[in-house]
């Protein structure tokens, strides 16, 4: 969206002209109209700054009351989902923005079962679009799938810890994974690149597939592919978020007030928070495209090889109860040929008798 | 030693006044504070010991912390956090240095936990440590029953444990409950929030007082503990570091340069965290605590009520009452009656009468 040429309709009576030149003005017109839909699913400990994040990335408020748990009560809860939806407008383009919350992972002492309740929402959402997909009414489709999942690494750790590897190899086949380390402001420099370098490895080590930033195309200008270049070489990108205003050299930026200085959220030597922003933002359309193409379609294809069976089952059975009516038909029409044999054999025996019986049957 | 600043005496065996001997008055000067200078200079030779334990997810800066405390390279091995993969289970490591002040000489022994609360199942990963200080406690017990005894018995006792907290800035999490109760009961526990760099001032307040909150509703009972204050002075002390722990800390081991100061801190973009700094961090009170102000009120209370406590247990267990003088037959303990000890908690006076009892 952001190498958007501006609308030029040119002359029609320019000779060779014939005018599909202009298909990109009609399509971004509807799609202006229709407005964009996005569920962005946030996953990661608590107390790493997620719901933050998520309020400075989009400039709201979604979580206005932070109702914080207390210890007695994180100890008996497990993972719960928690979606939320809003609808941002800037210049007319809306945006319904589903942002799906998932407090409660990783706080117990034994995180075995924290990620089967997120994994059973993923497919239930393409469980949803896939019923939808195939019903009759096919106009008001409402895409609900997870677009993209934001997985928070913590800036404490000496890279992943075992409960992050063993979360993303379960869900890096059904949706876009992102990695972002949190709180990235305790973290001087060296030690930002360091634990960089050691997701990487790590990341490559256990093959989970993480989101790829797609090539920008030869034909893009400069500036593009050199922004593509190095948000390429940011990932994973390690953040701050914060919605206070601070007074920074003269100016008033969002930011955290420490007695040593003030870590600024907008400043791309302080953190990443801006190429994550920048992402997110030119790659929607991409992610929403791979989730189709390529999660939607893995769930699809296993779906079906699982549903077809028992679609074929259901035939099975009623064929089987077809045979069986016609295999009982013939028996019984068998049985009665017999018995009129019999009669016949009877009626000859003896002559005088019910020449009627015969005609009972 | 200053004799102004009150602190308990180095030897901890010698009986308090009781409170029916009359004090007698002196007519002239006697010489018995003389009897400080020996002690002192009894001390000097023979050295201190102090062992303490970090326990901790990984990552949390617990061998920057040691490090900075003693001021020196305790551990030898890999800097912290380089790569470093993150054993399967739960291990031990012992690392024990004498390091020397002034002619005061200190055996430091720090016991590091790697590899705790890392795992995706983290249930009973507190179980190898208790088993590691009730070990401790039992060695010395062994050397302590045996009928020719040495004239110091070494002791590897963990005097202090540090519990690192990881500033989600919430509270605290069901598996910090979990280890905090169980151990407070079997060593002295001293919380930390590690990390503290990555909490604003406010953040810090607020996350303290959710963290005091949590610990009393759960009951648990952090050194210094309330009931062991003996006086009005120790209670005026302990009562305002009760209100501060758990310290939000820092830990650094680079040195820089602030207005013409070398001093140890982390460089940031936006700033240099100074880790002396009371108005950065709370680093000076732990390090006051831990080694300027409560160092032998540790030891002592790991000695007189922690120690005492496994005893009893012990003795209770085989059945054996010391009888006389020299007799007693102790079978050594199998580890899985120990490891979670119930709170008995026996005053500080008592010692002294199961010493005359042997």
């Amino acid at each position: 969206m952001s190498k958007q040429q501006p609308a030029q309709f040119i002359n029609p009576e320019t000779p060779g002209y014939v005018g599909f030149a202009n298909l990109p003005n009609q399509v971004h017109r509807k799609s202006v109209k229709k407005g964009f839909e996005f569920t962005l699913m946030v996953v990661g400990e608590s107390g790493l700054g997620k719901s933050t994040l998520i309020n400075s990335l989009f400039l709201t408020d979604l979580y206005p009351e932070t109702v914080i748990p207390g210890a007695a009560e994180k100890i008996e809860r497990t993972v719960q989902i928690e979606a939320s939806t809003v609808e941002i407008e800037e210049r007319g383009v809306k945006l319904r923005l589903t942002v799906v919350d998932t407090p409660g992972y990783g706080d117990a002492i034994n995180c075995r079962d924290c990620f089967k309740t997120i994994i059973s929402y993923i497919d239930e959402q393409f469980e949803r679009y896939l019923h939808d997909e195939s019903g009759l009414n096919r106009r008001h489709i409402v895409d609900n799938r997870v677009h993209c999942c934001f997985y928070f690494i913590s800036p404490f750790g000496h890279g992943l810890k075992p409960l992050d590897v063993a979360f993303m190899k379960a869900i890096h086949n059904k949706v876009n994974i992102v990695p972002v380390i949190a709180k990235a402001d305790t973290l001087t420099l060296k030690e930002r690149e360091r634990l960089k370098k050691r997701i990487l490895d790590e990341i490559e080590e256990h093959n989970i597939k993480i989101y790829h930033l797609p090539d920008a195309e030869s034909d893009e200008d400069e500036d593009f592919k050199e922004q593509t270049r190095l948000l390429k070489a940011s990932i994973p990108f390690s953040v701050v978020g914060s919605n206070q205003l601070i007074e920074a050299k003269g100016k008033k930026v969002r930011g955290r007030l420490y007695p040593w200085g003030v870590v600024e959220v907008e400043n791309p030597e302080h953190n990443d928070f801006l190429k994550l922003r920048t992402m997110l933002i030119t790659h929607m359309q991409d992610l929403q495209e791979v989730t189709q193409d390529l999660h939607y379609e893995n769930f699809h294809s296993e779906r079906l090889k699982r549903g077809g069976r028992k679609v074929e089952i259901e035939d099975m059975n009623k064929d089987q109860i077809l045979l069986e009516k016609e295999a009982e038909l013939r028996r019984m029409q068998e049985m009665i040929a017999r018995m009129q044999v019999q009669m016949q054999l009877q009626m000859q025996g003896g002559d005088g008798d019910g020449g009627a019986l015969g005609h009972h049957v | 030693m200053d004799p102004l600043r009150r602190s308990p005496s180095p030897c901890s065996s010698s009986r308090p006044s009781s409170p029916s001997t009359p004090p007698c008055e002196m007519l002239g000067p006697v010489g018995i504070e003389a009897v400080l200078d020996q002690l002192k200079i009894k001390a000097m030779k023979m050295g201190f010991e102090f062992n303490i334990m970090v326990v901790g997810q990984s990552g949390l800066g617990k061998s920057t912390m040691v490090n900075t405390l003693f001021k020196s390279k305790v551990w030898k091995s890999n800097p912290p956090g380089l790569g470093v993969p993150t054993p399967q289970t739960l291990q031990l490591h012992s690392v024990t240095h004498v390091i020397e002040e002034k002619g005061v000489k200190l055996k430091l022994t720090v016991t590091d936990t790697p590899g705790f609360g890392d795992q995706i199942n983290n249930d009973k990963c507190w179980d190898p440590i208790l088993g590691y200080i009730n070990e401790q406690y039992e060695r010395y017990l062994q050397e302590e029953i045996l009928i020719t005894r040495q004239r110091h018995i070494p002791d590897t006792r963990v005097h202090c444990c540090v519990y690192f907290v990881p500033p989600t800035g919430h509270c605290l999490r069901p598996l910090d409950i979990e280890f905090l109760q169980r151990l407070c009961q079997t060593v002295n526990v001293v919380p930390v929030i590690a990390r503290a760099d990555s909490l604003t001032m406010e953040e810090r307040e607020a996350f303290r007082r959710r963290i005091q909150q949590n610990l009393r509703t759960h009951c648990i009972d952090i050194y210094p503990q309330k009931c062991f204050d003996e006086d009005i002075n120790d209670k005026i002390l302990n009562s305002k570091l009760r209100d501060r722990i758990p310290f939000a800390v820092v830990g650094a081991d680079r040195e820089h340069l602030v207005d013409g100061r070398c001093v140890l801190g982390r460089k940031t973009k936006w700033g240099i965290i100074e880790v002396e700094n009371m108005a950065h961090c709370e680093f000076p009170l732990l390090r006051d605590l831990l080694i300027r102000s409560h160092l032998q009120d540790l030891k002592d209370i790991t000695h007189n009520v922690h120690y005492e406590n496994y005893r009893v247990i012990r003795l209770n267990e085989s059945h054996l009452l010391p009888r006389g003088p020299g007799w007693v037959n102790l079978a050594p303990a199998s580890p899985g009656q120990l490891t979670s000890p119930r709170p008995f908690k026996v005053c500080r006076g008592a010692h002294d009468d199961s010493e005359d009892e042997f």
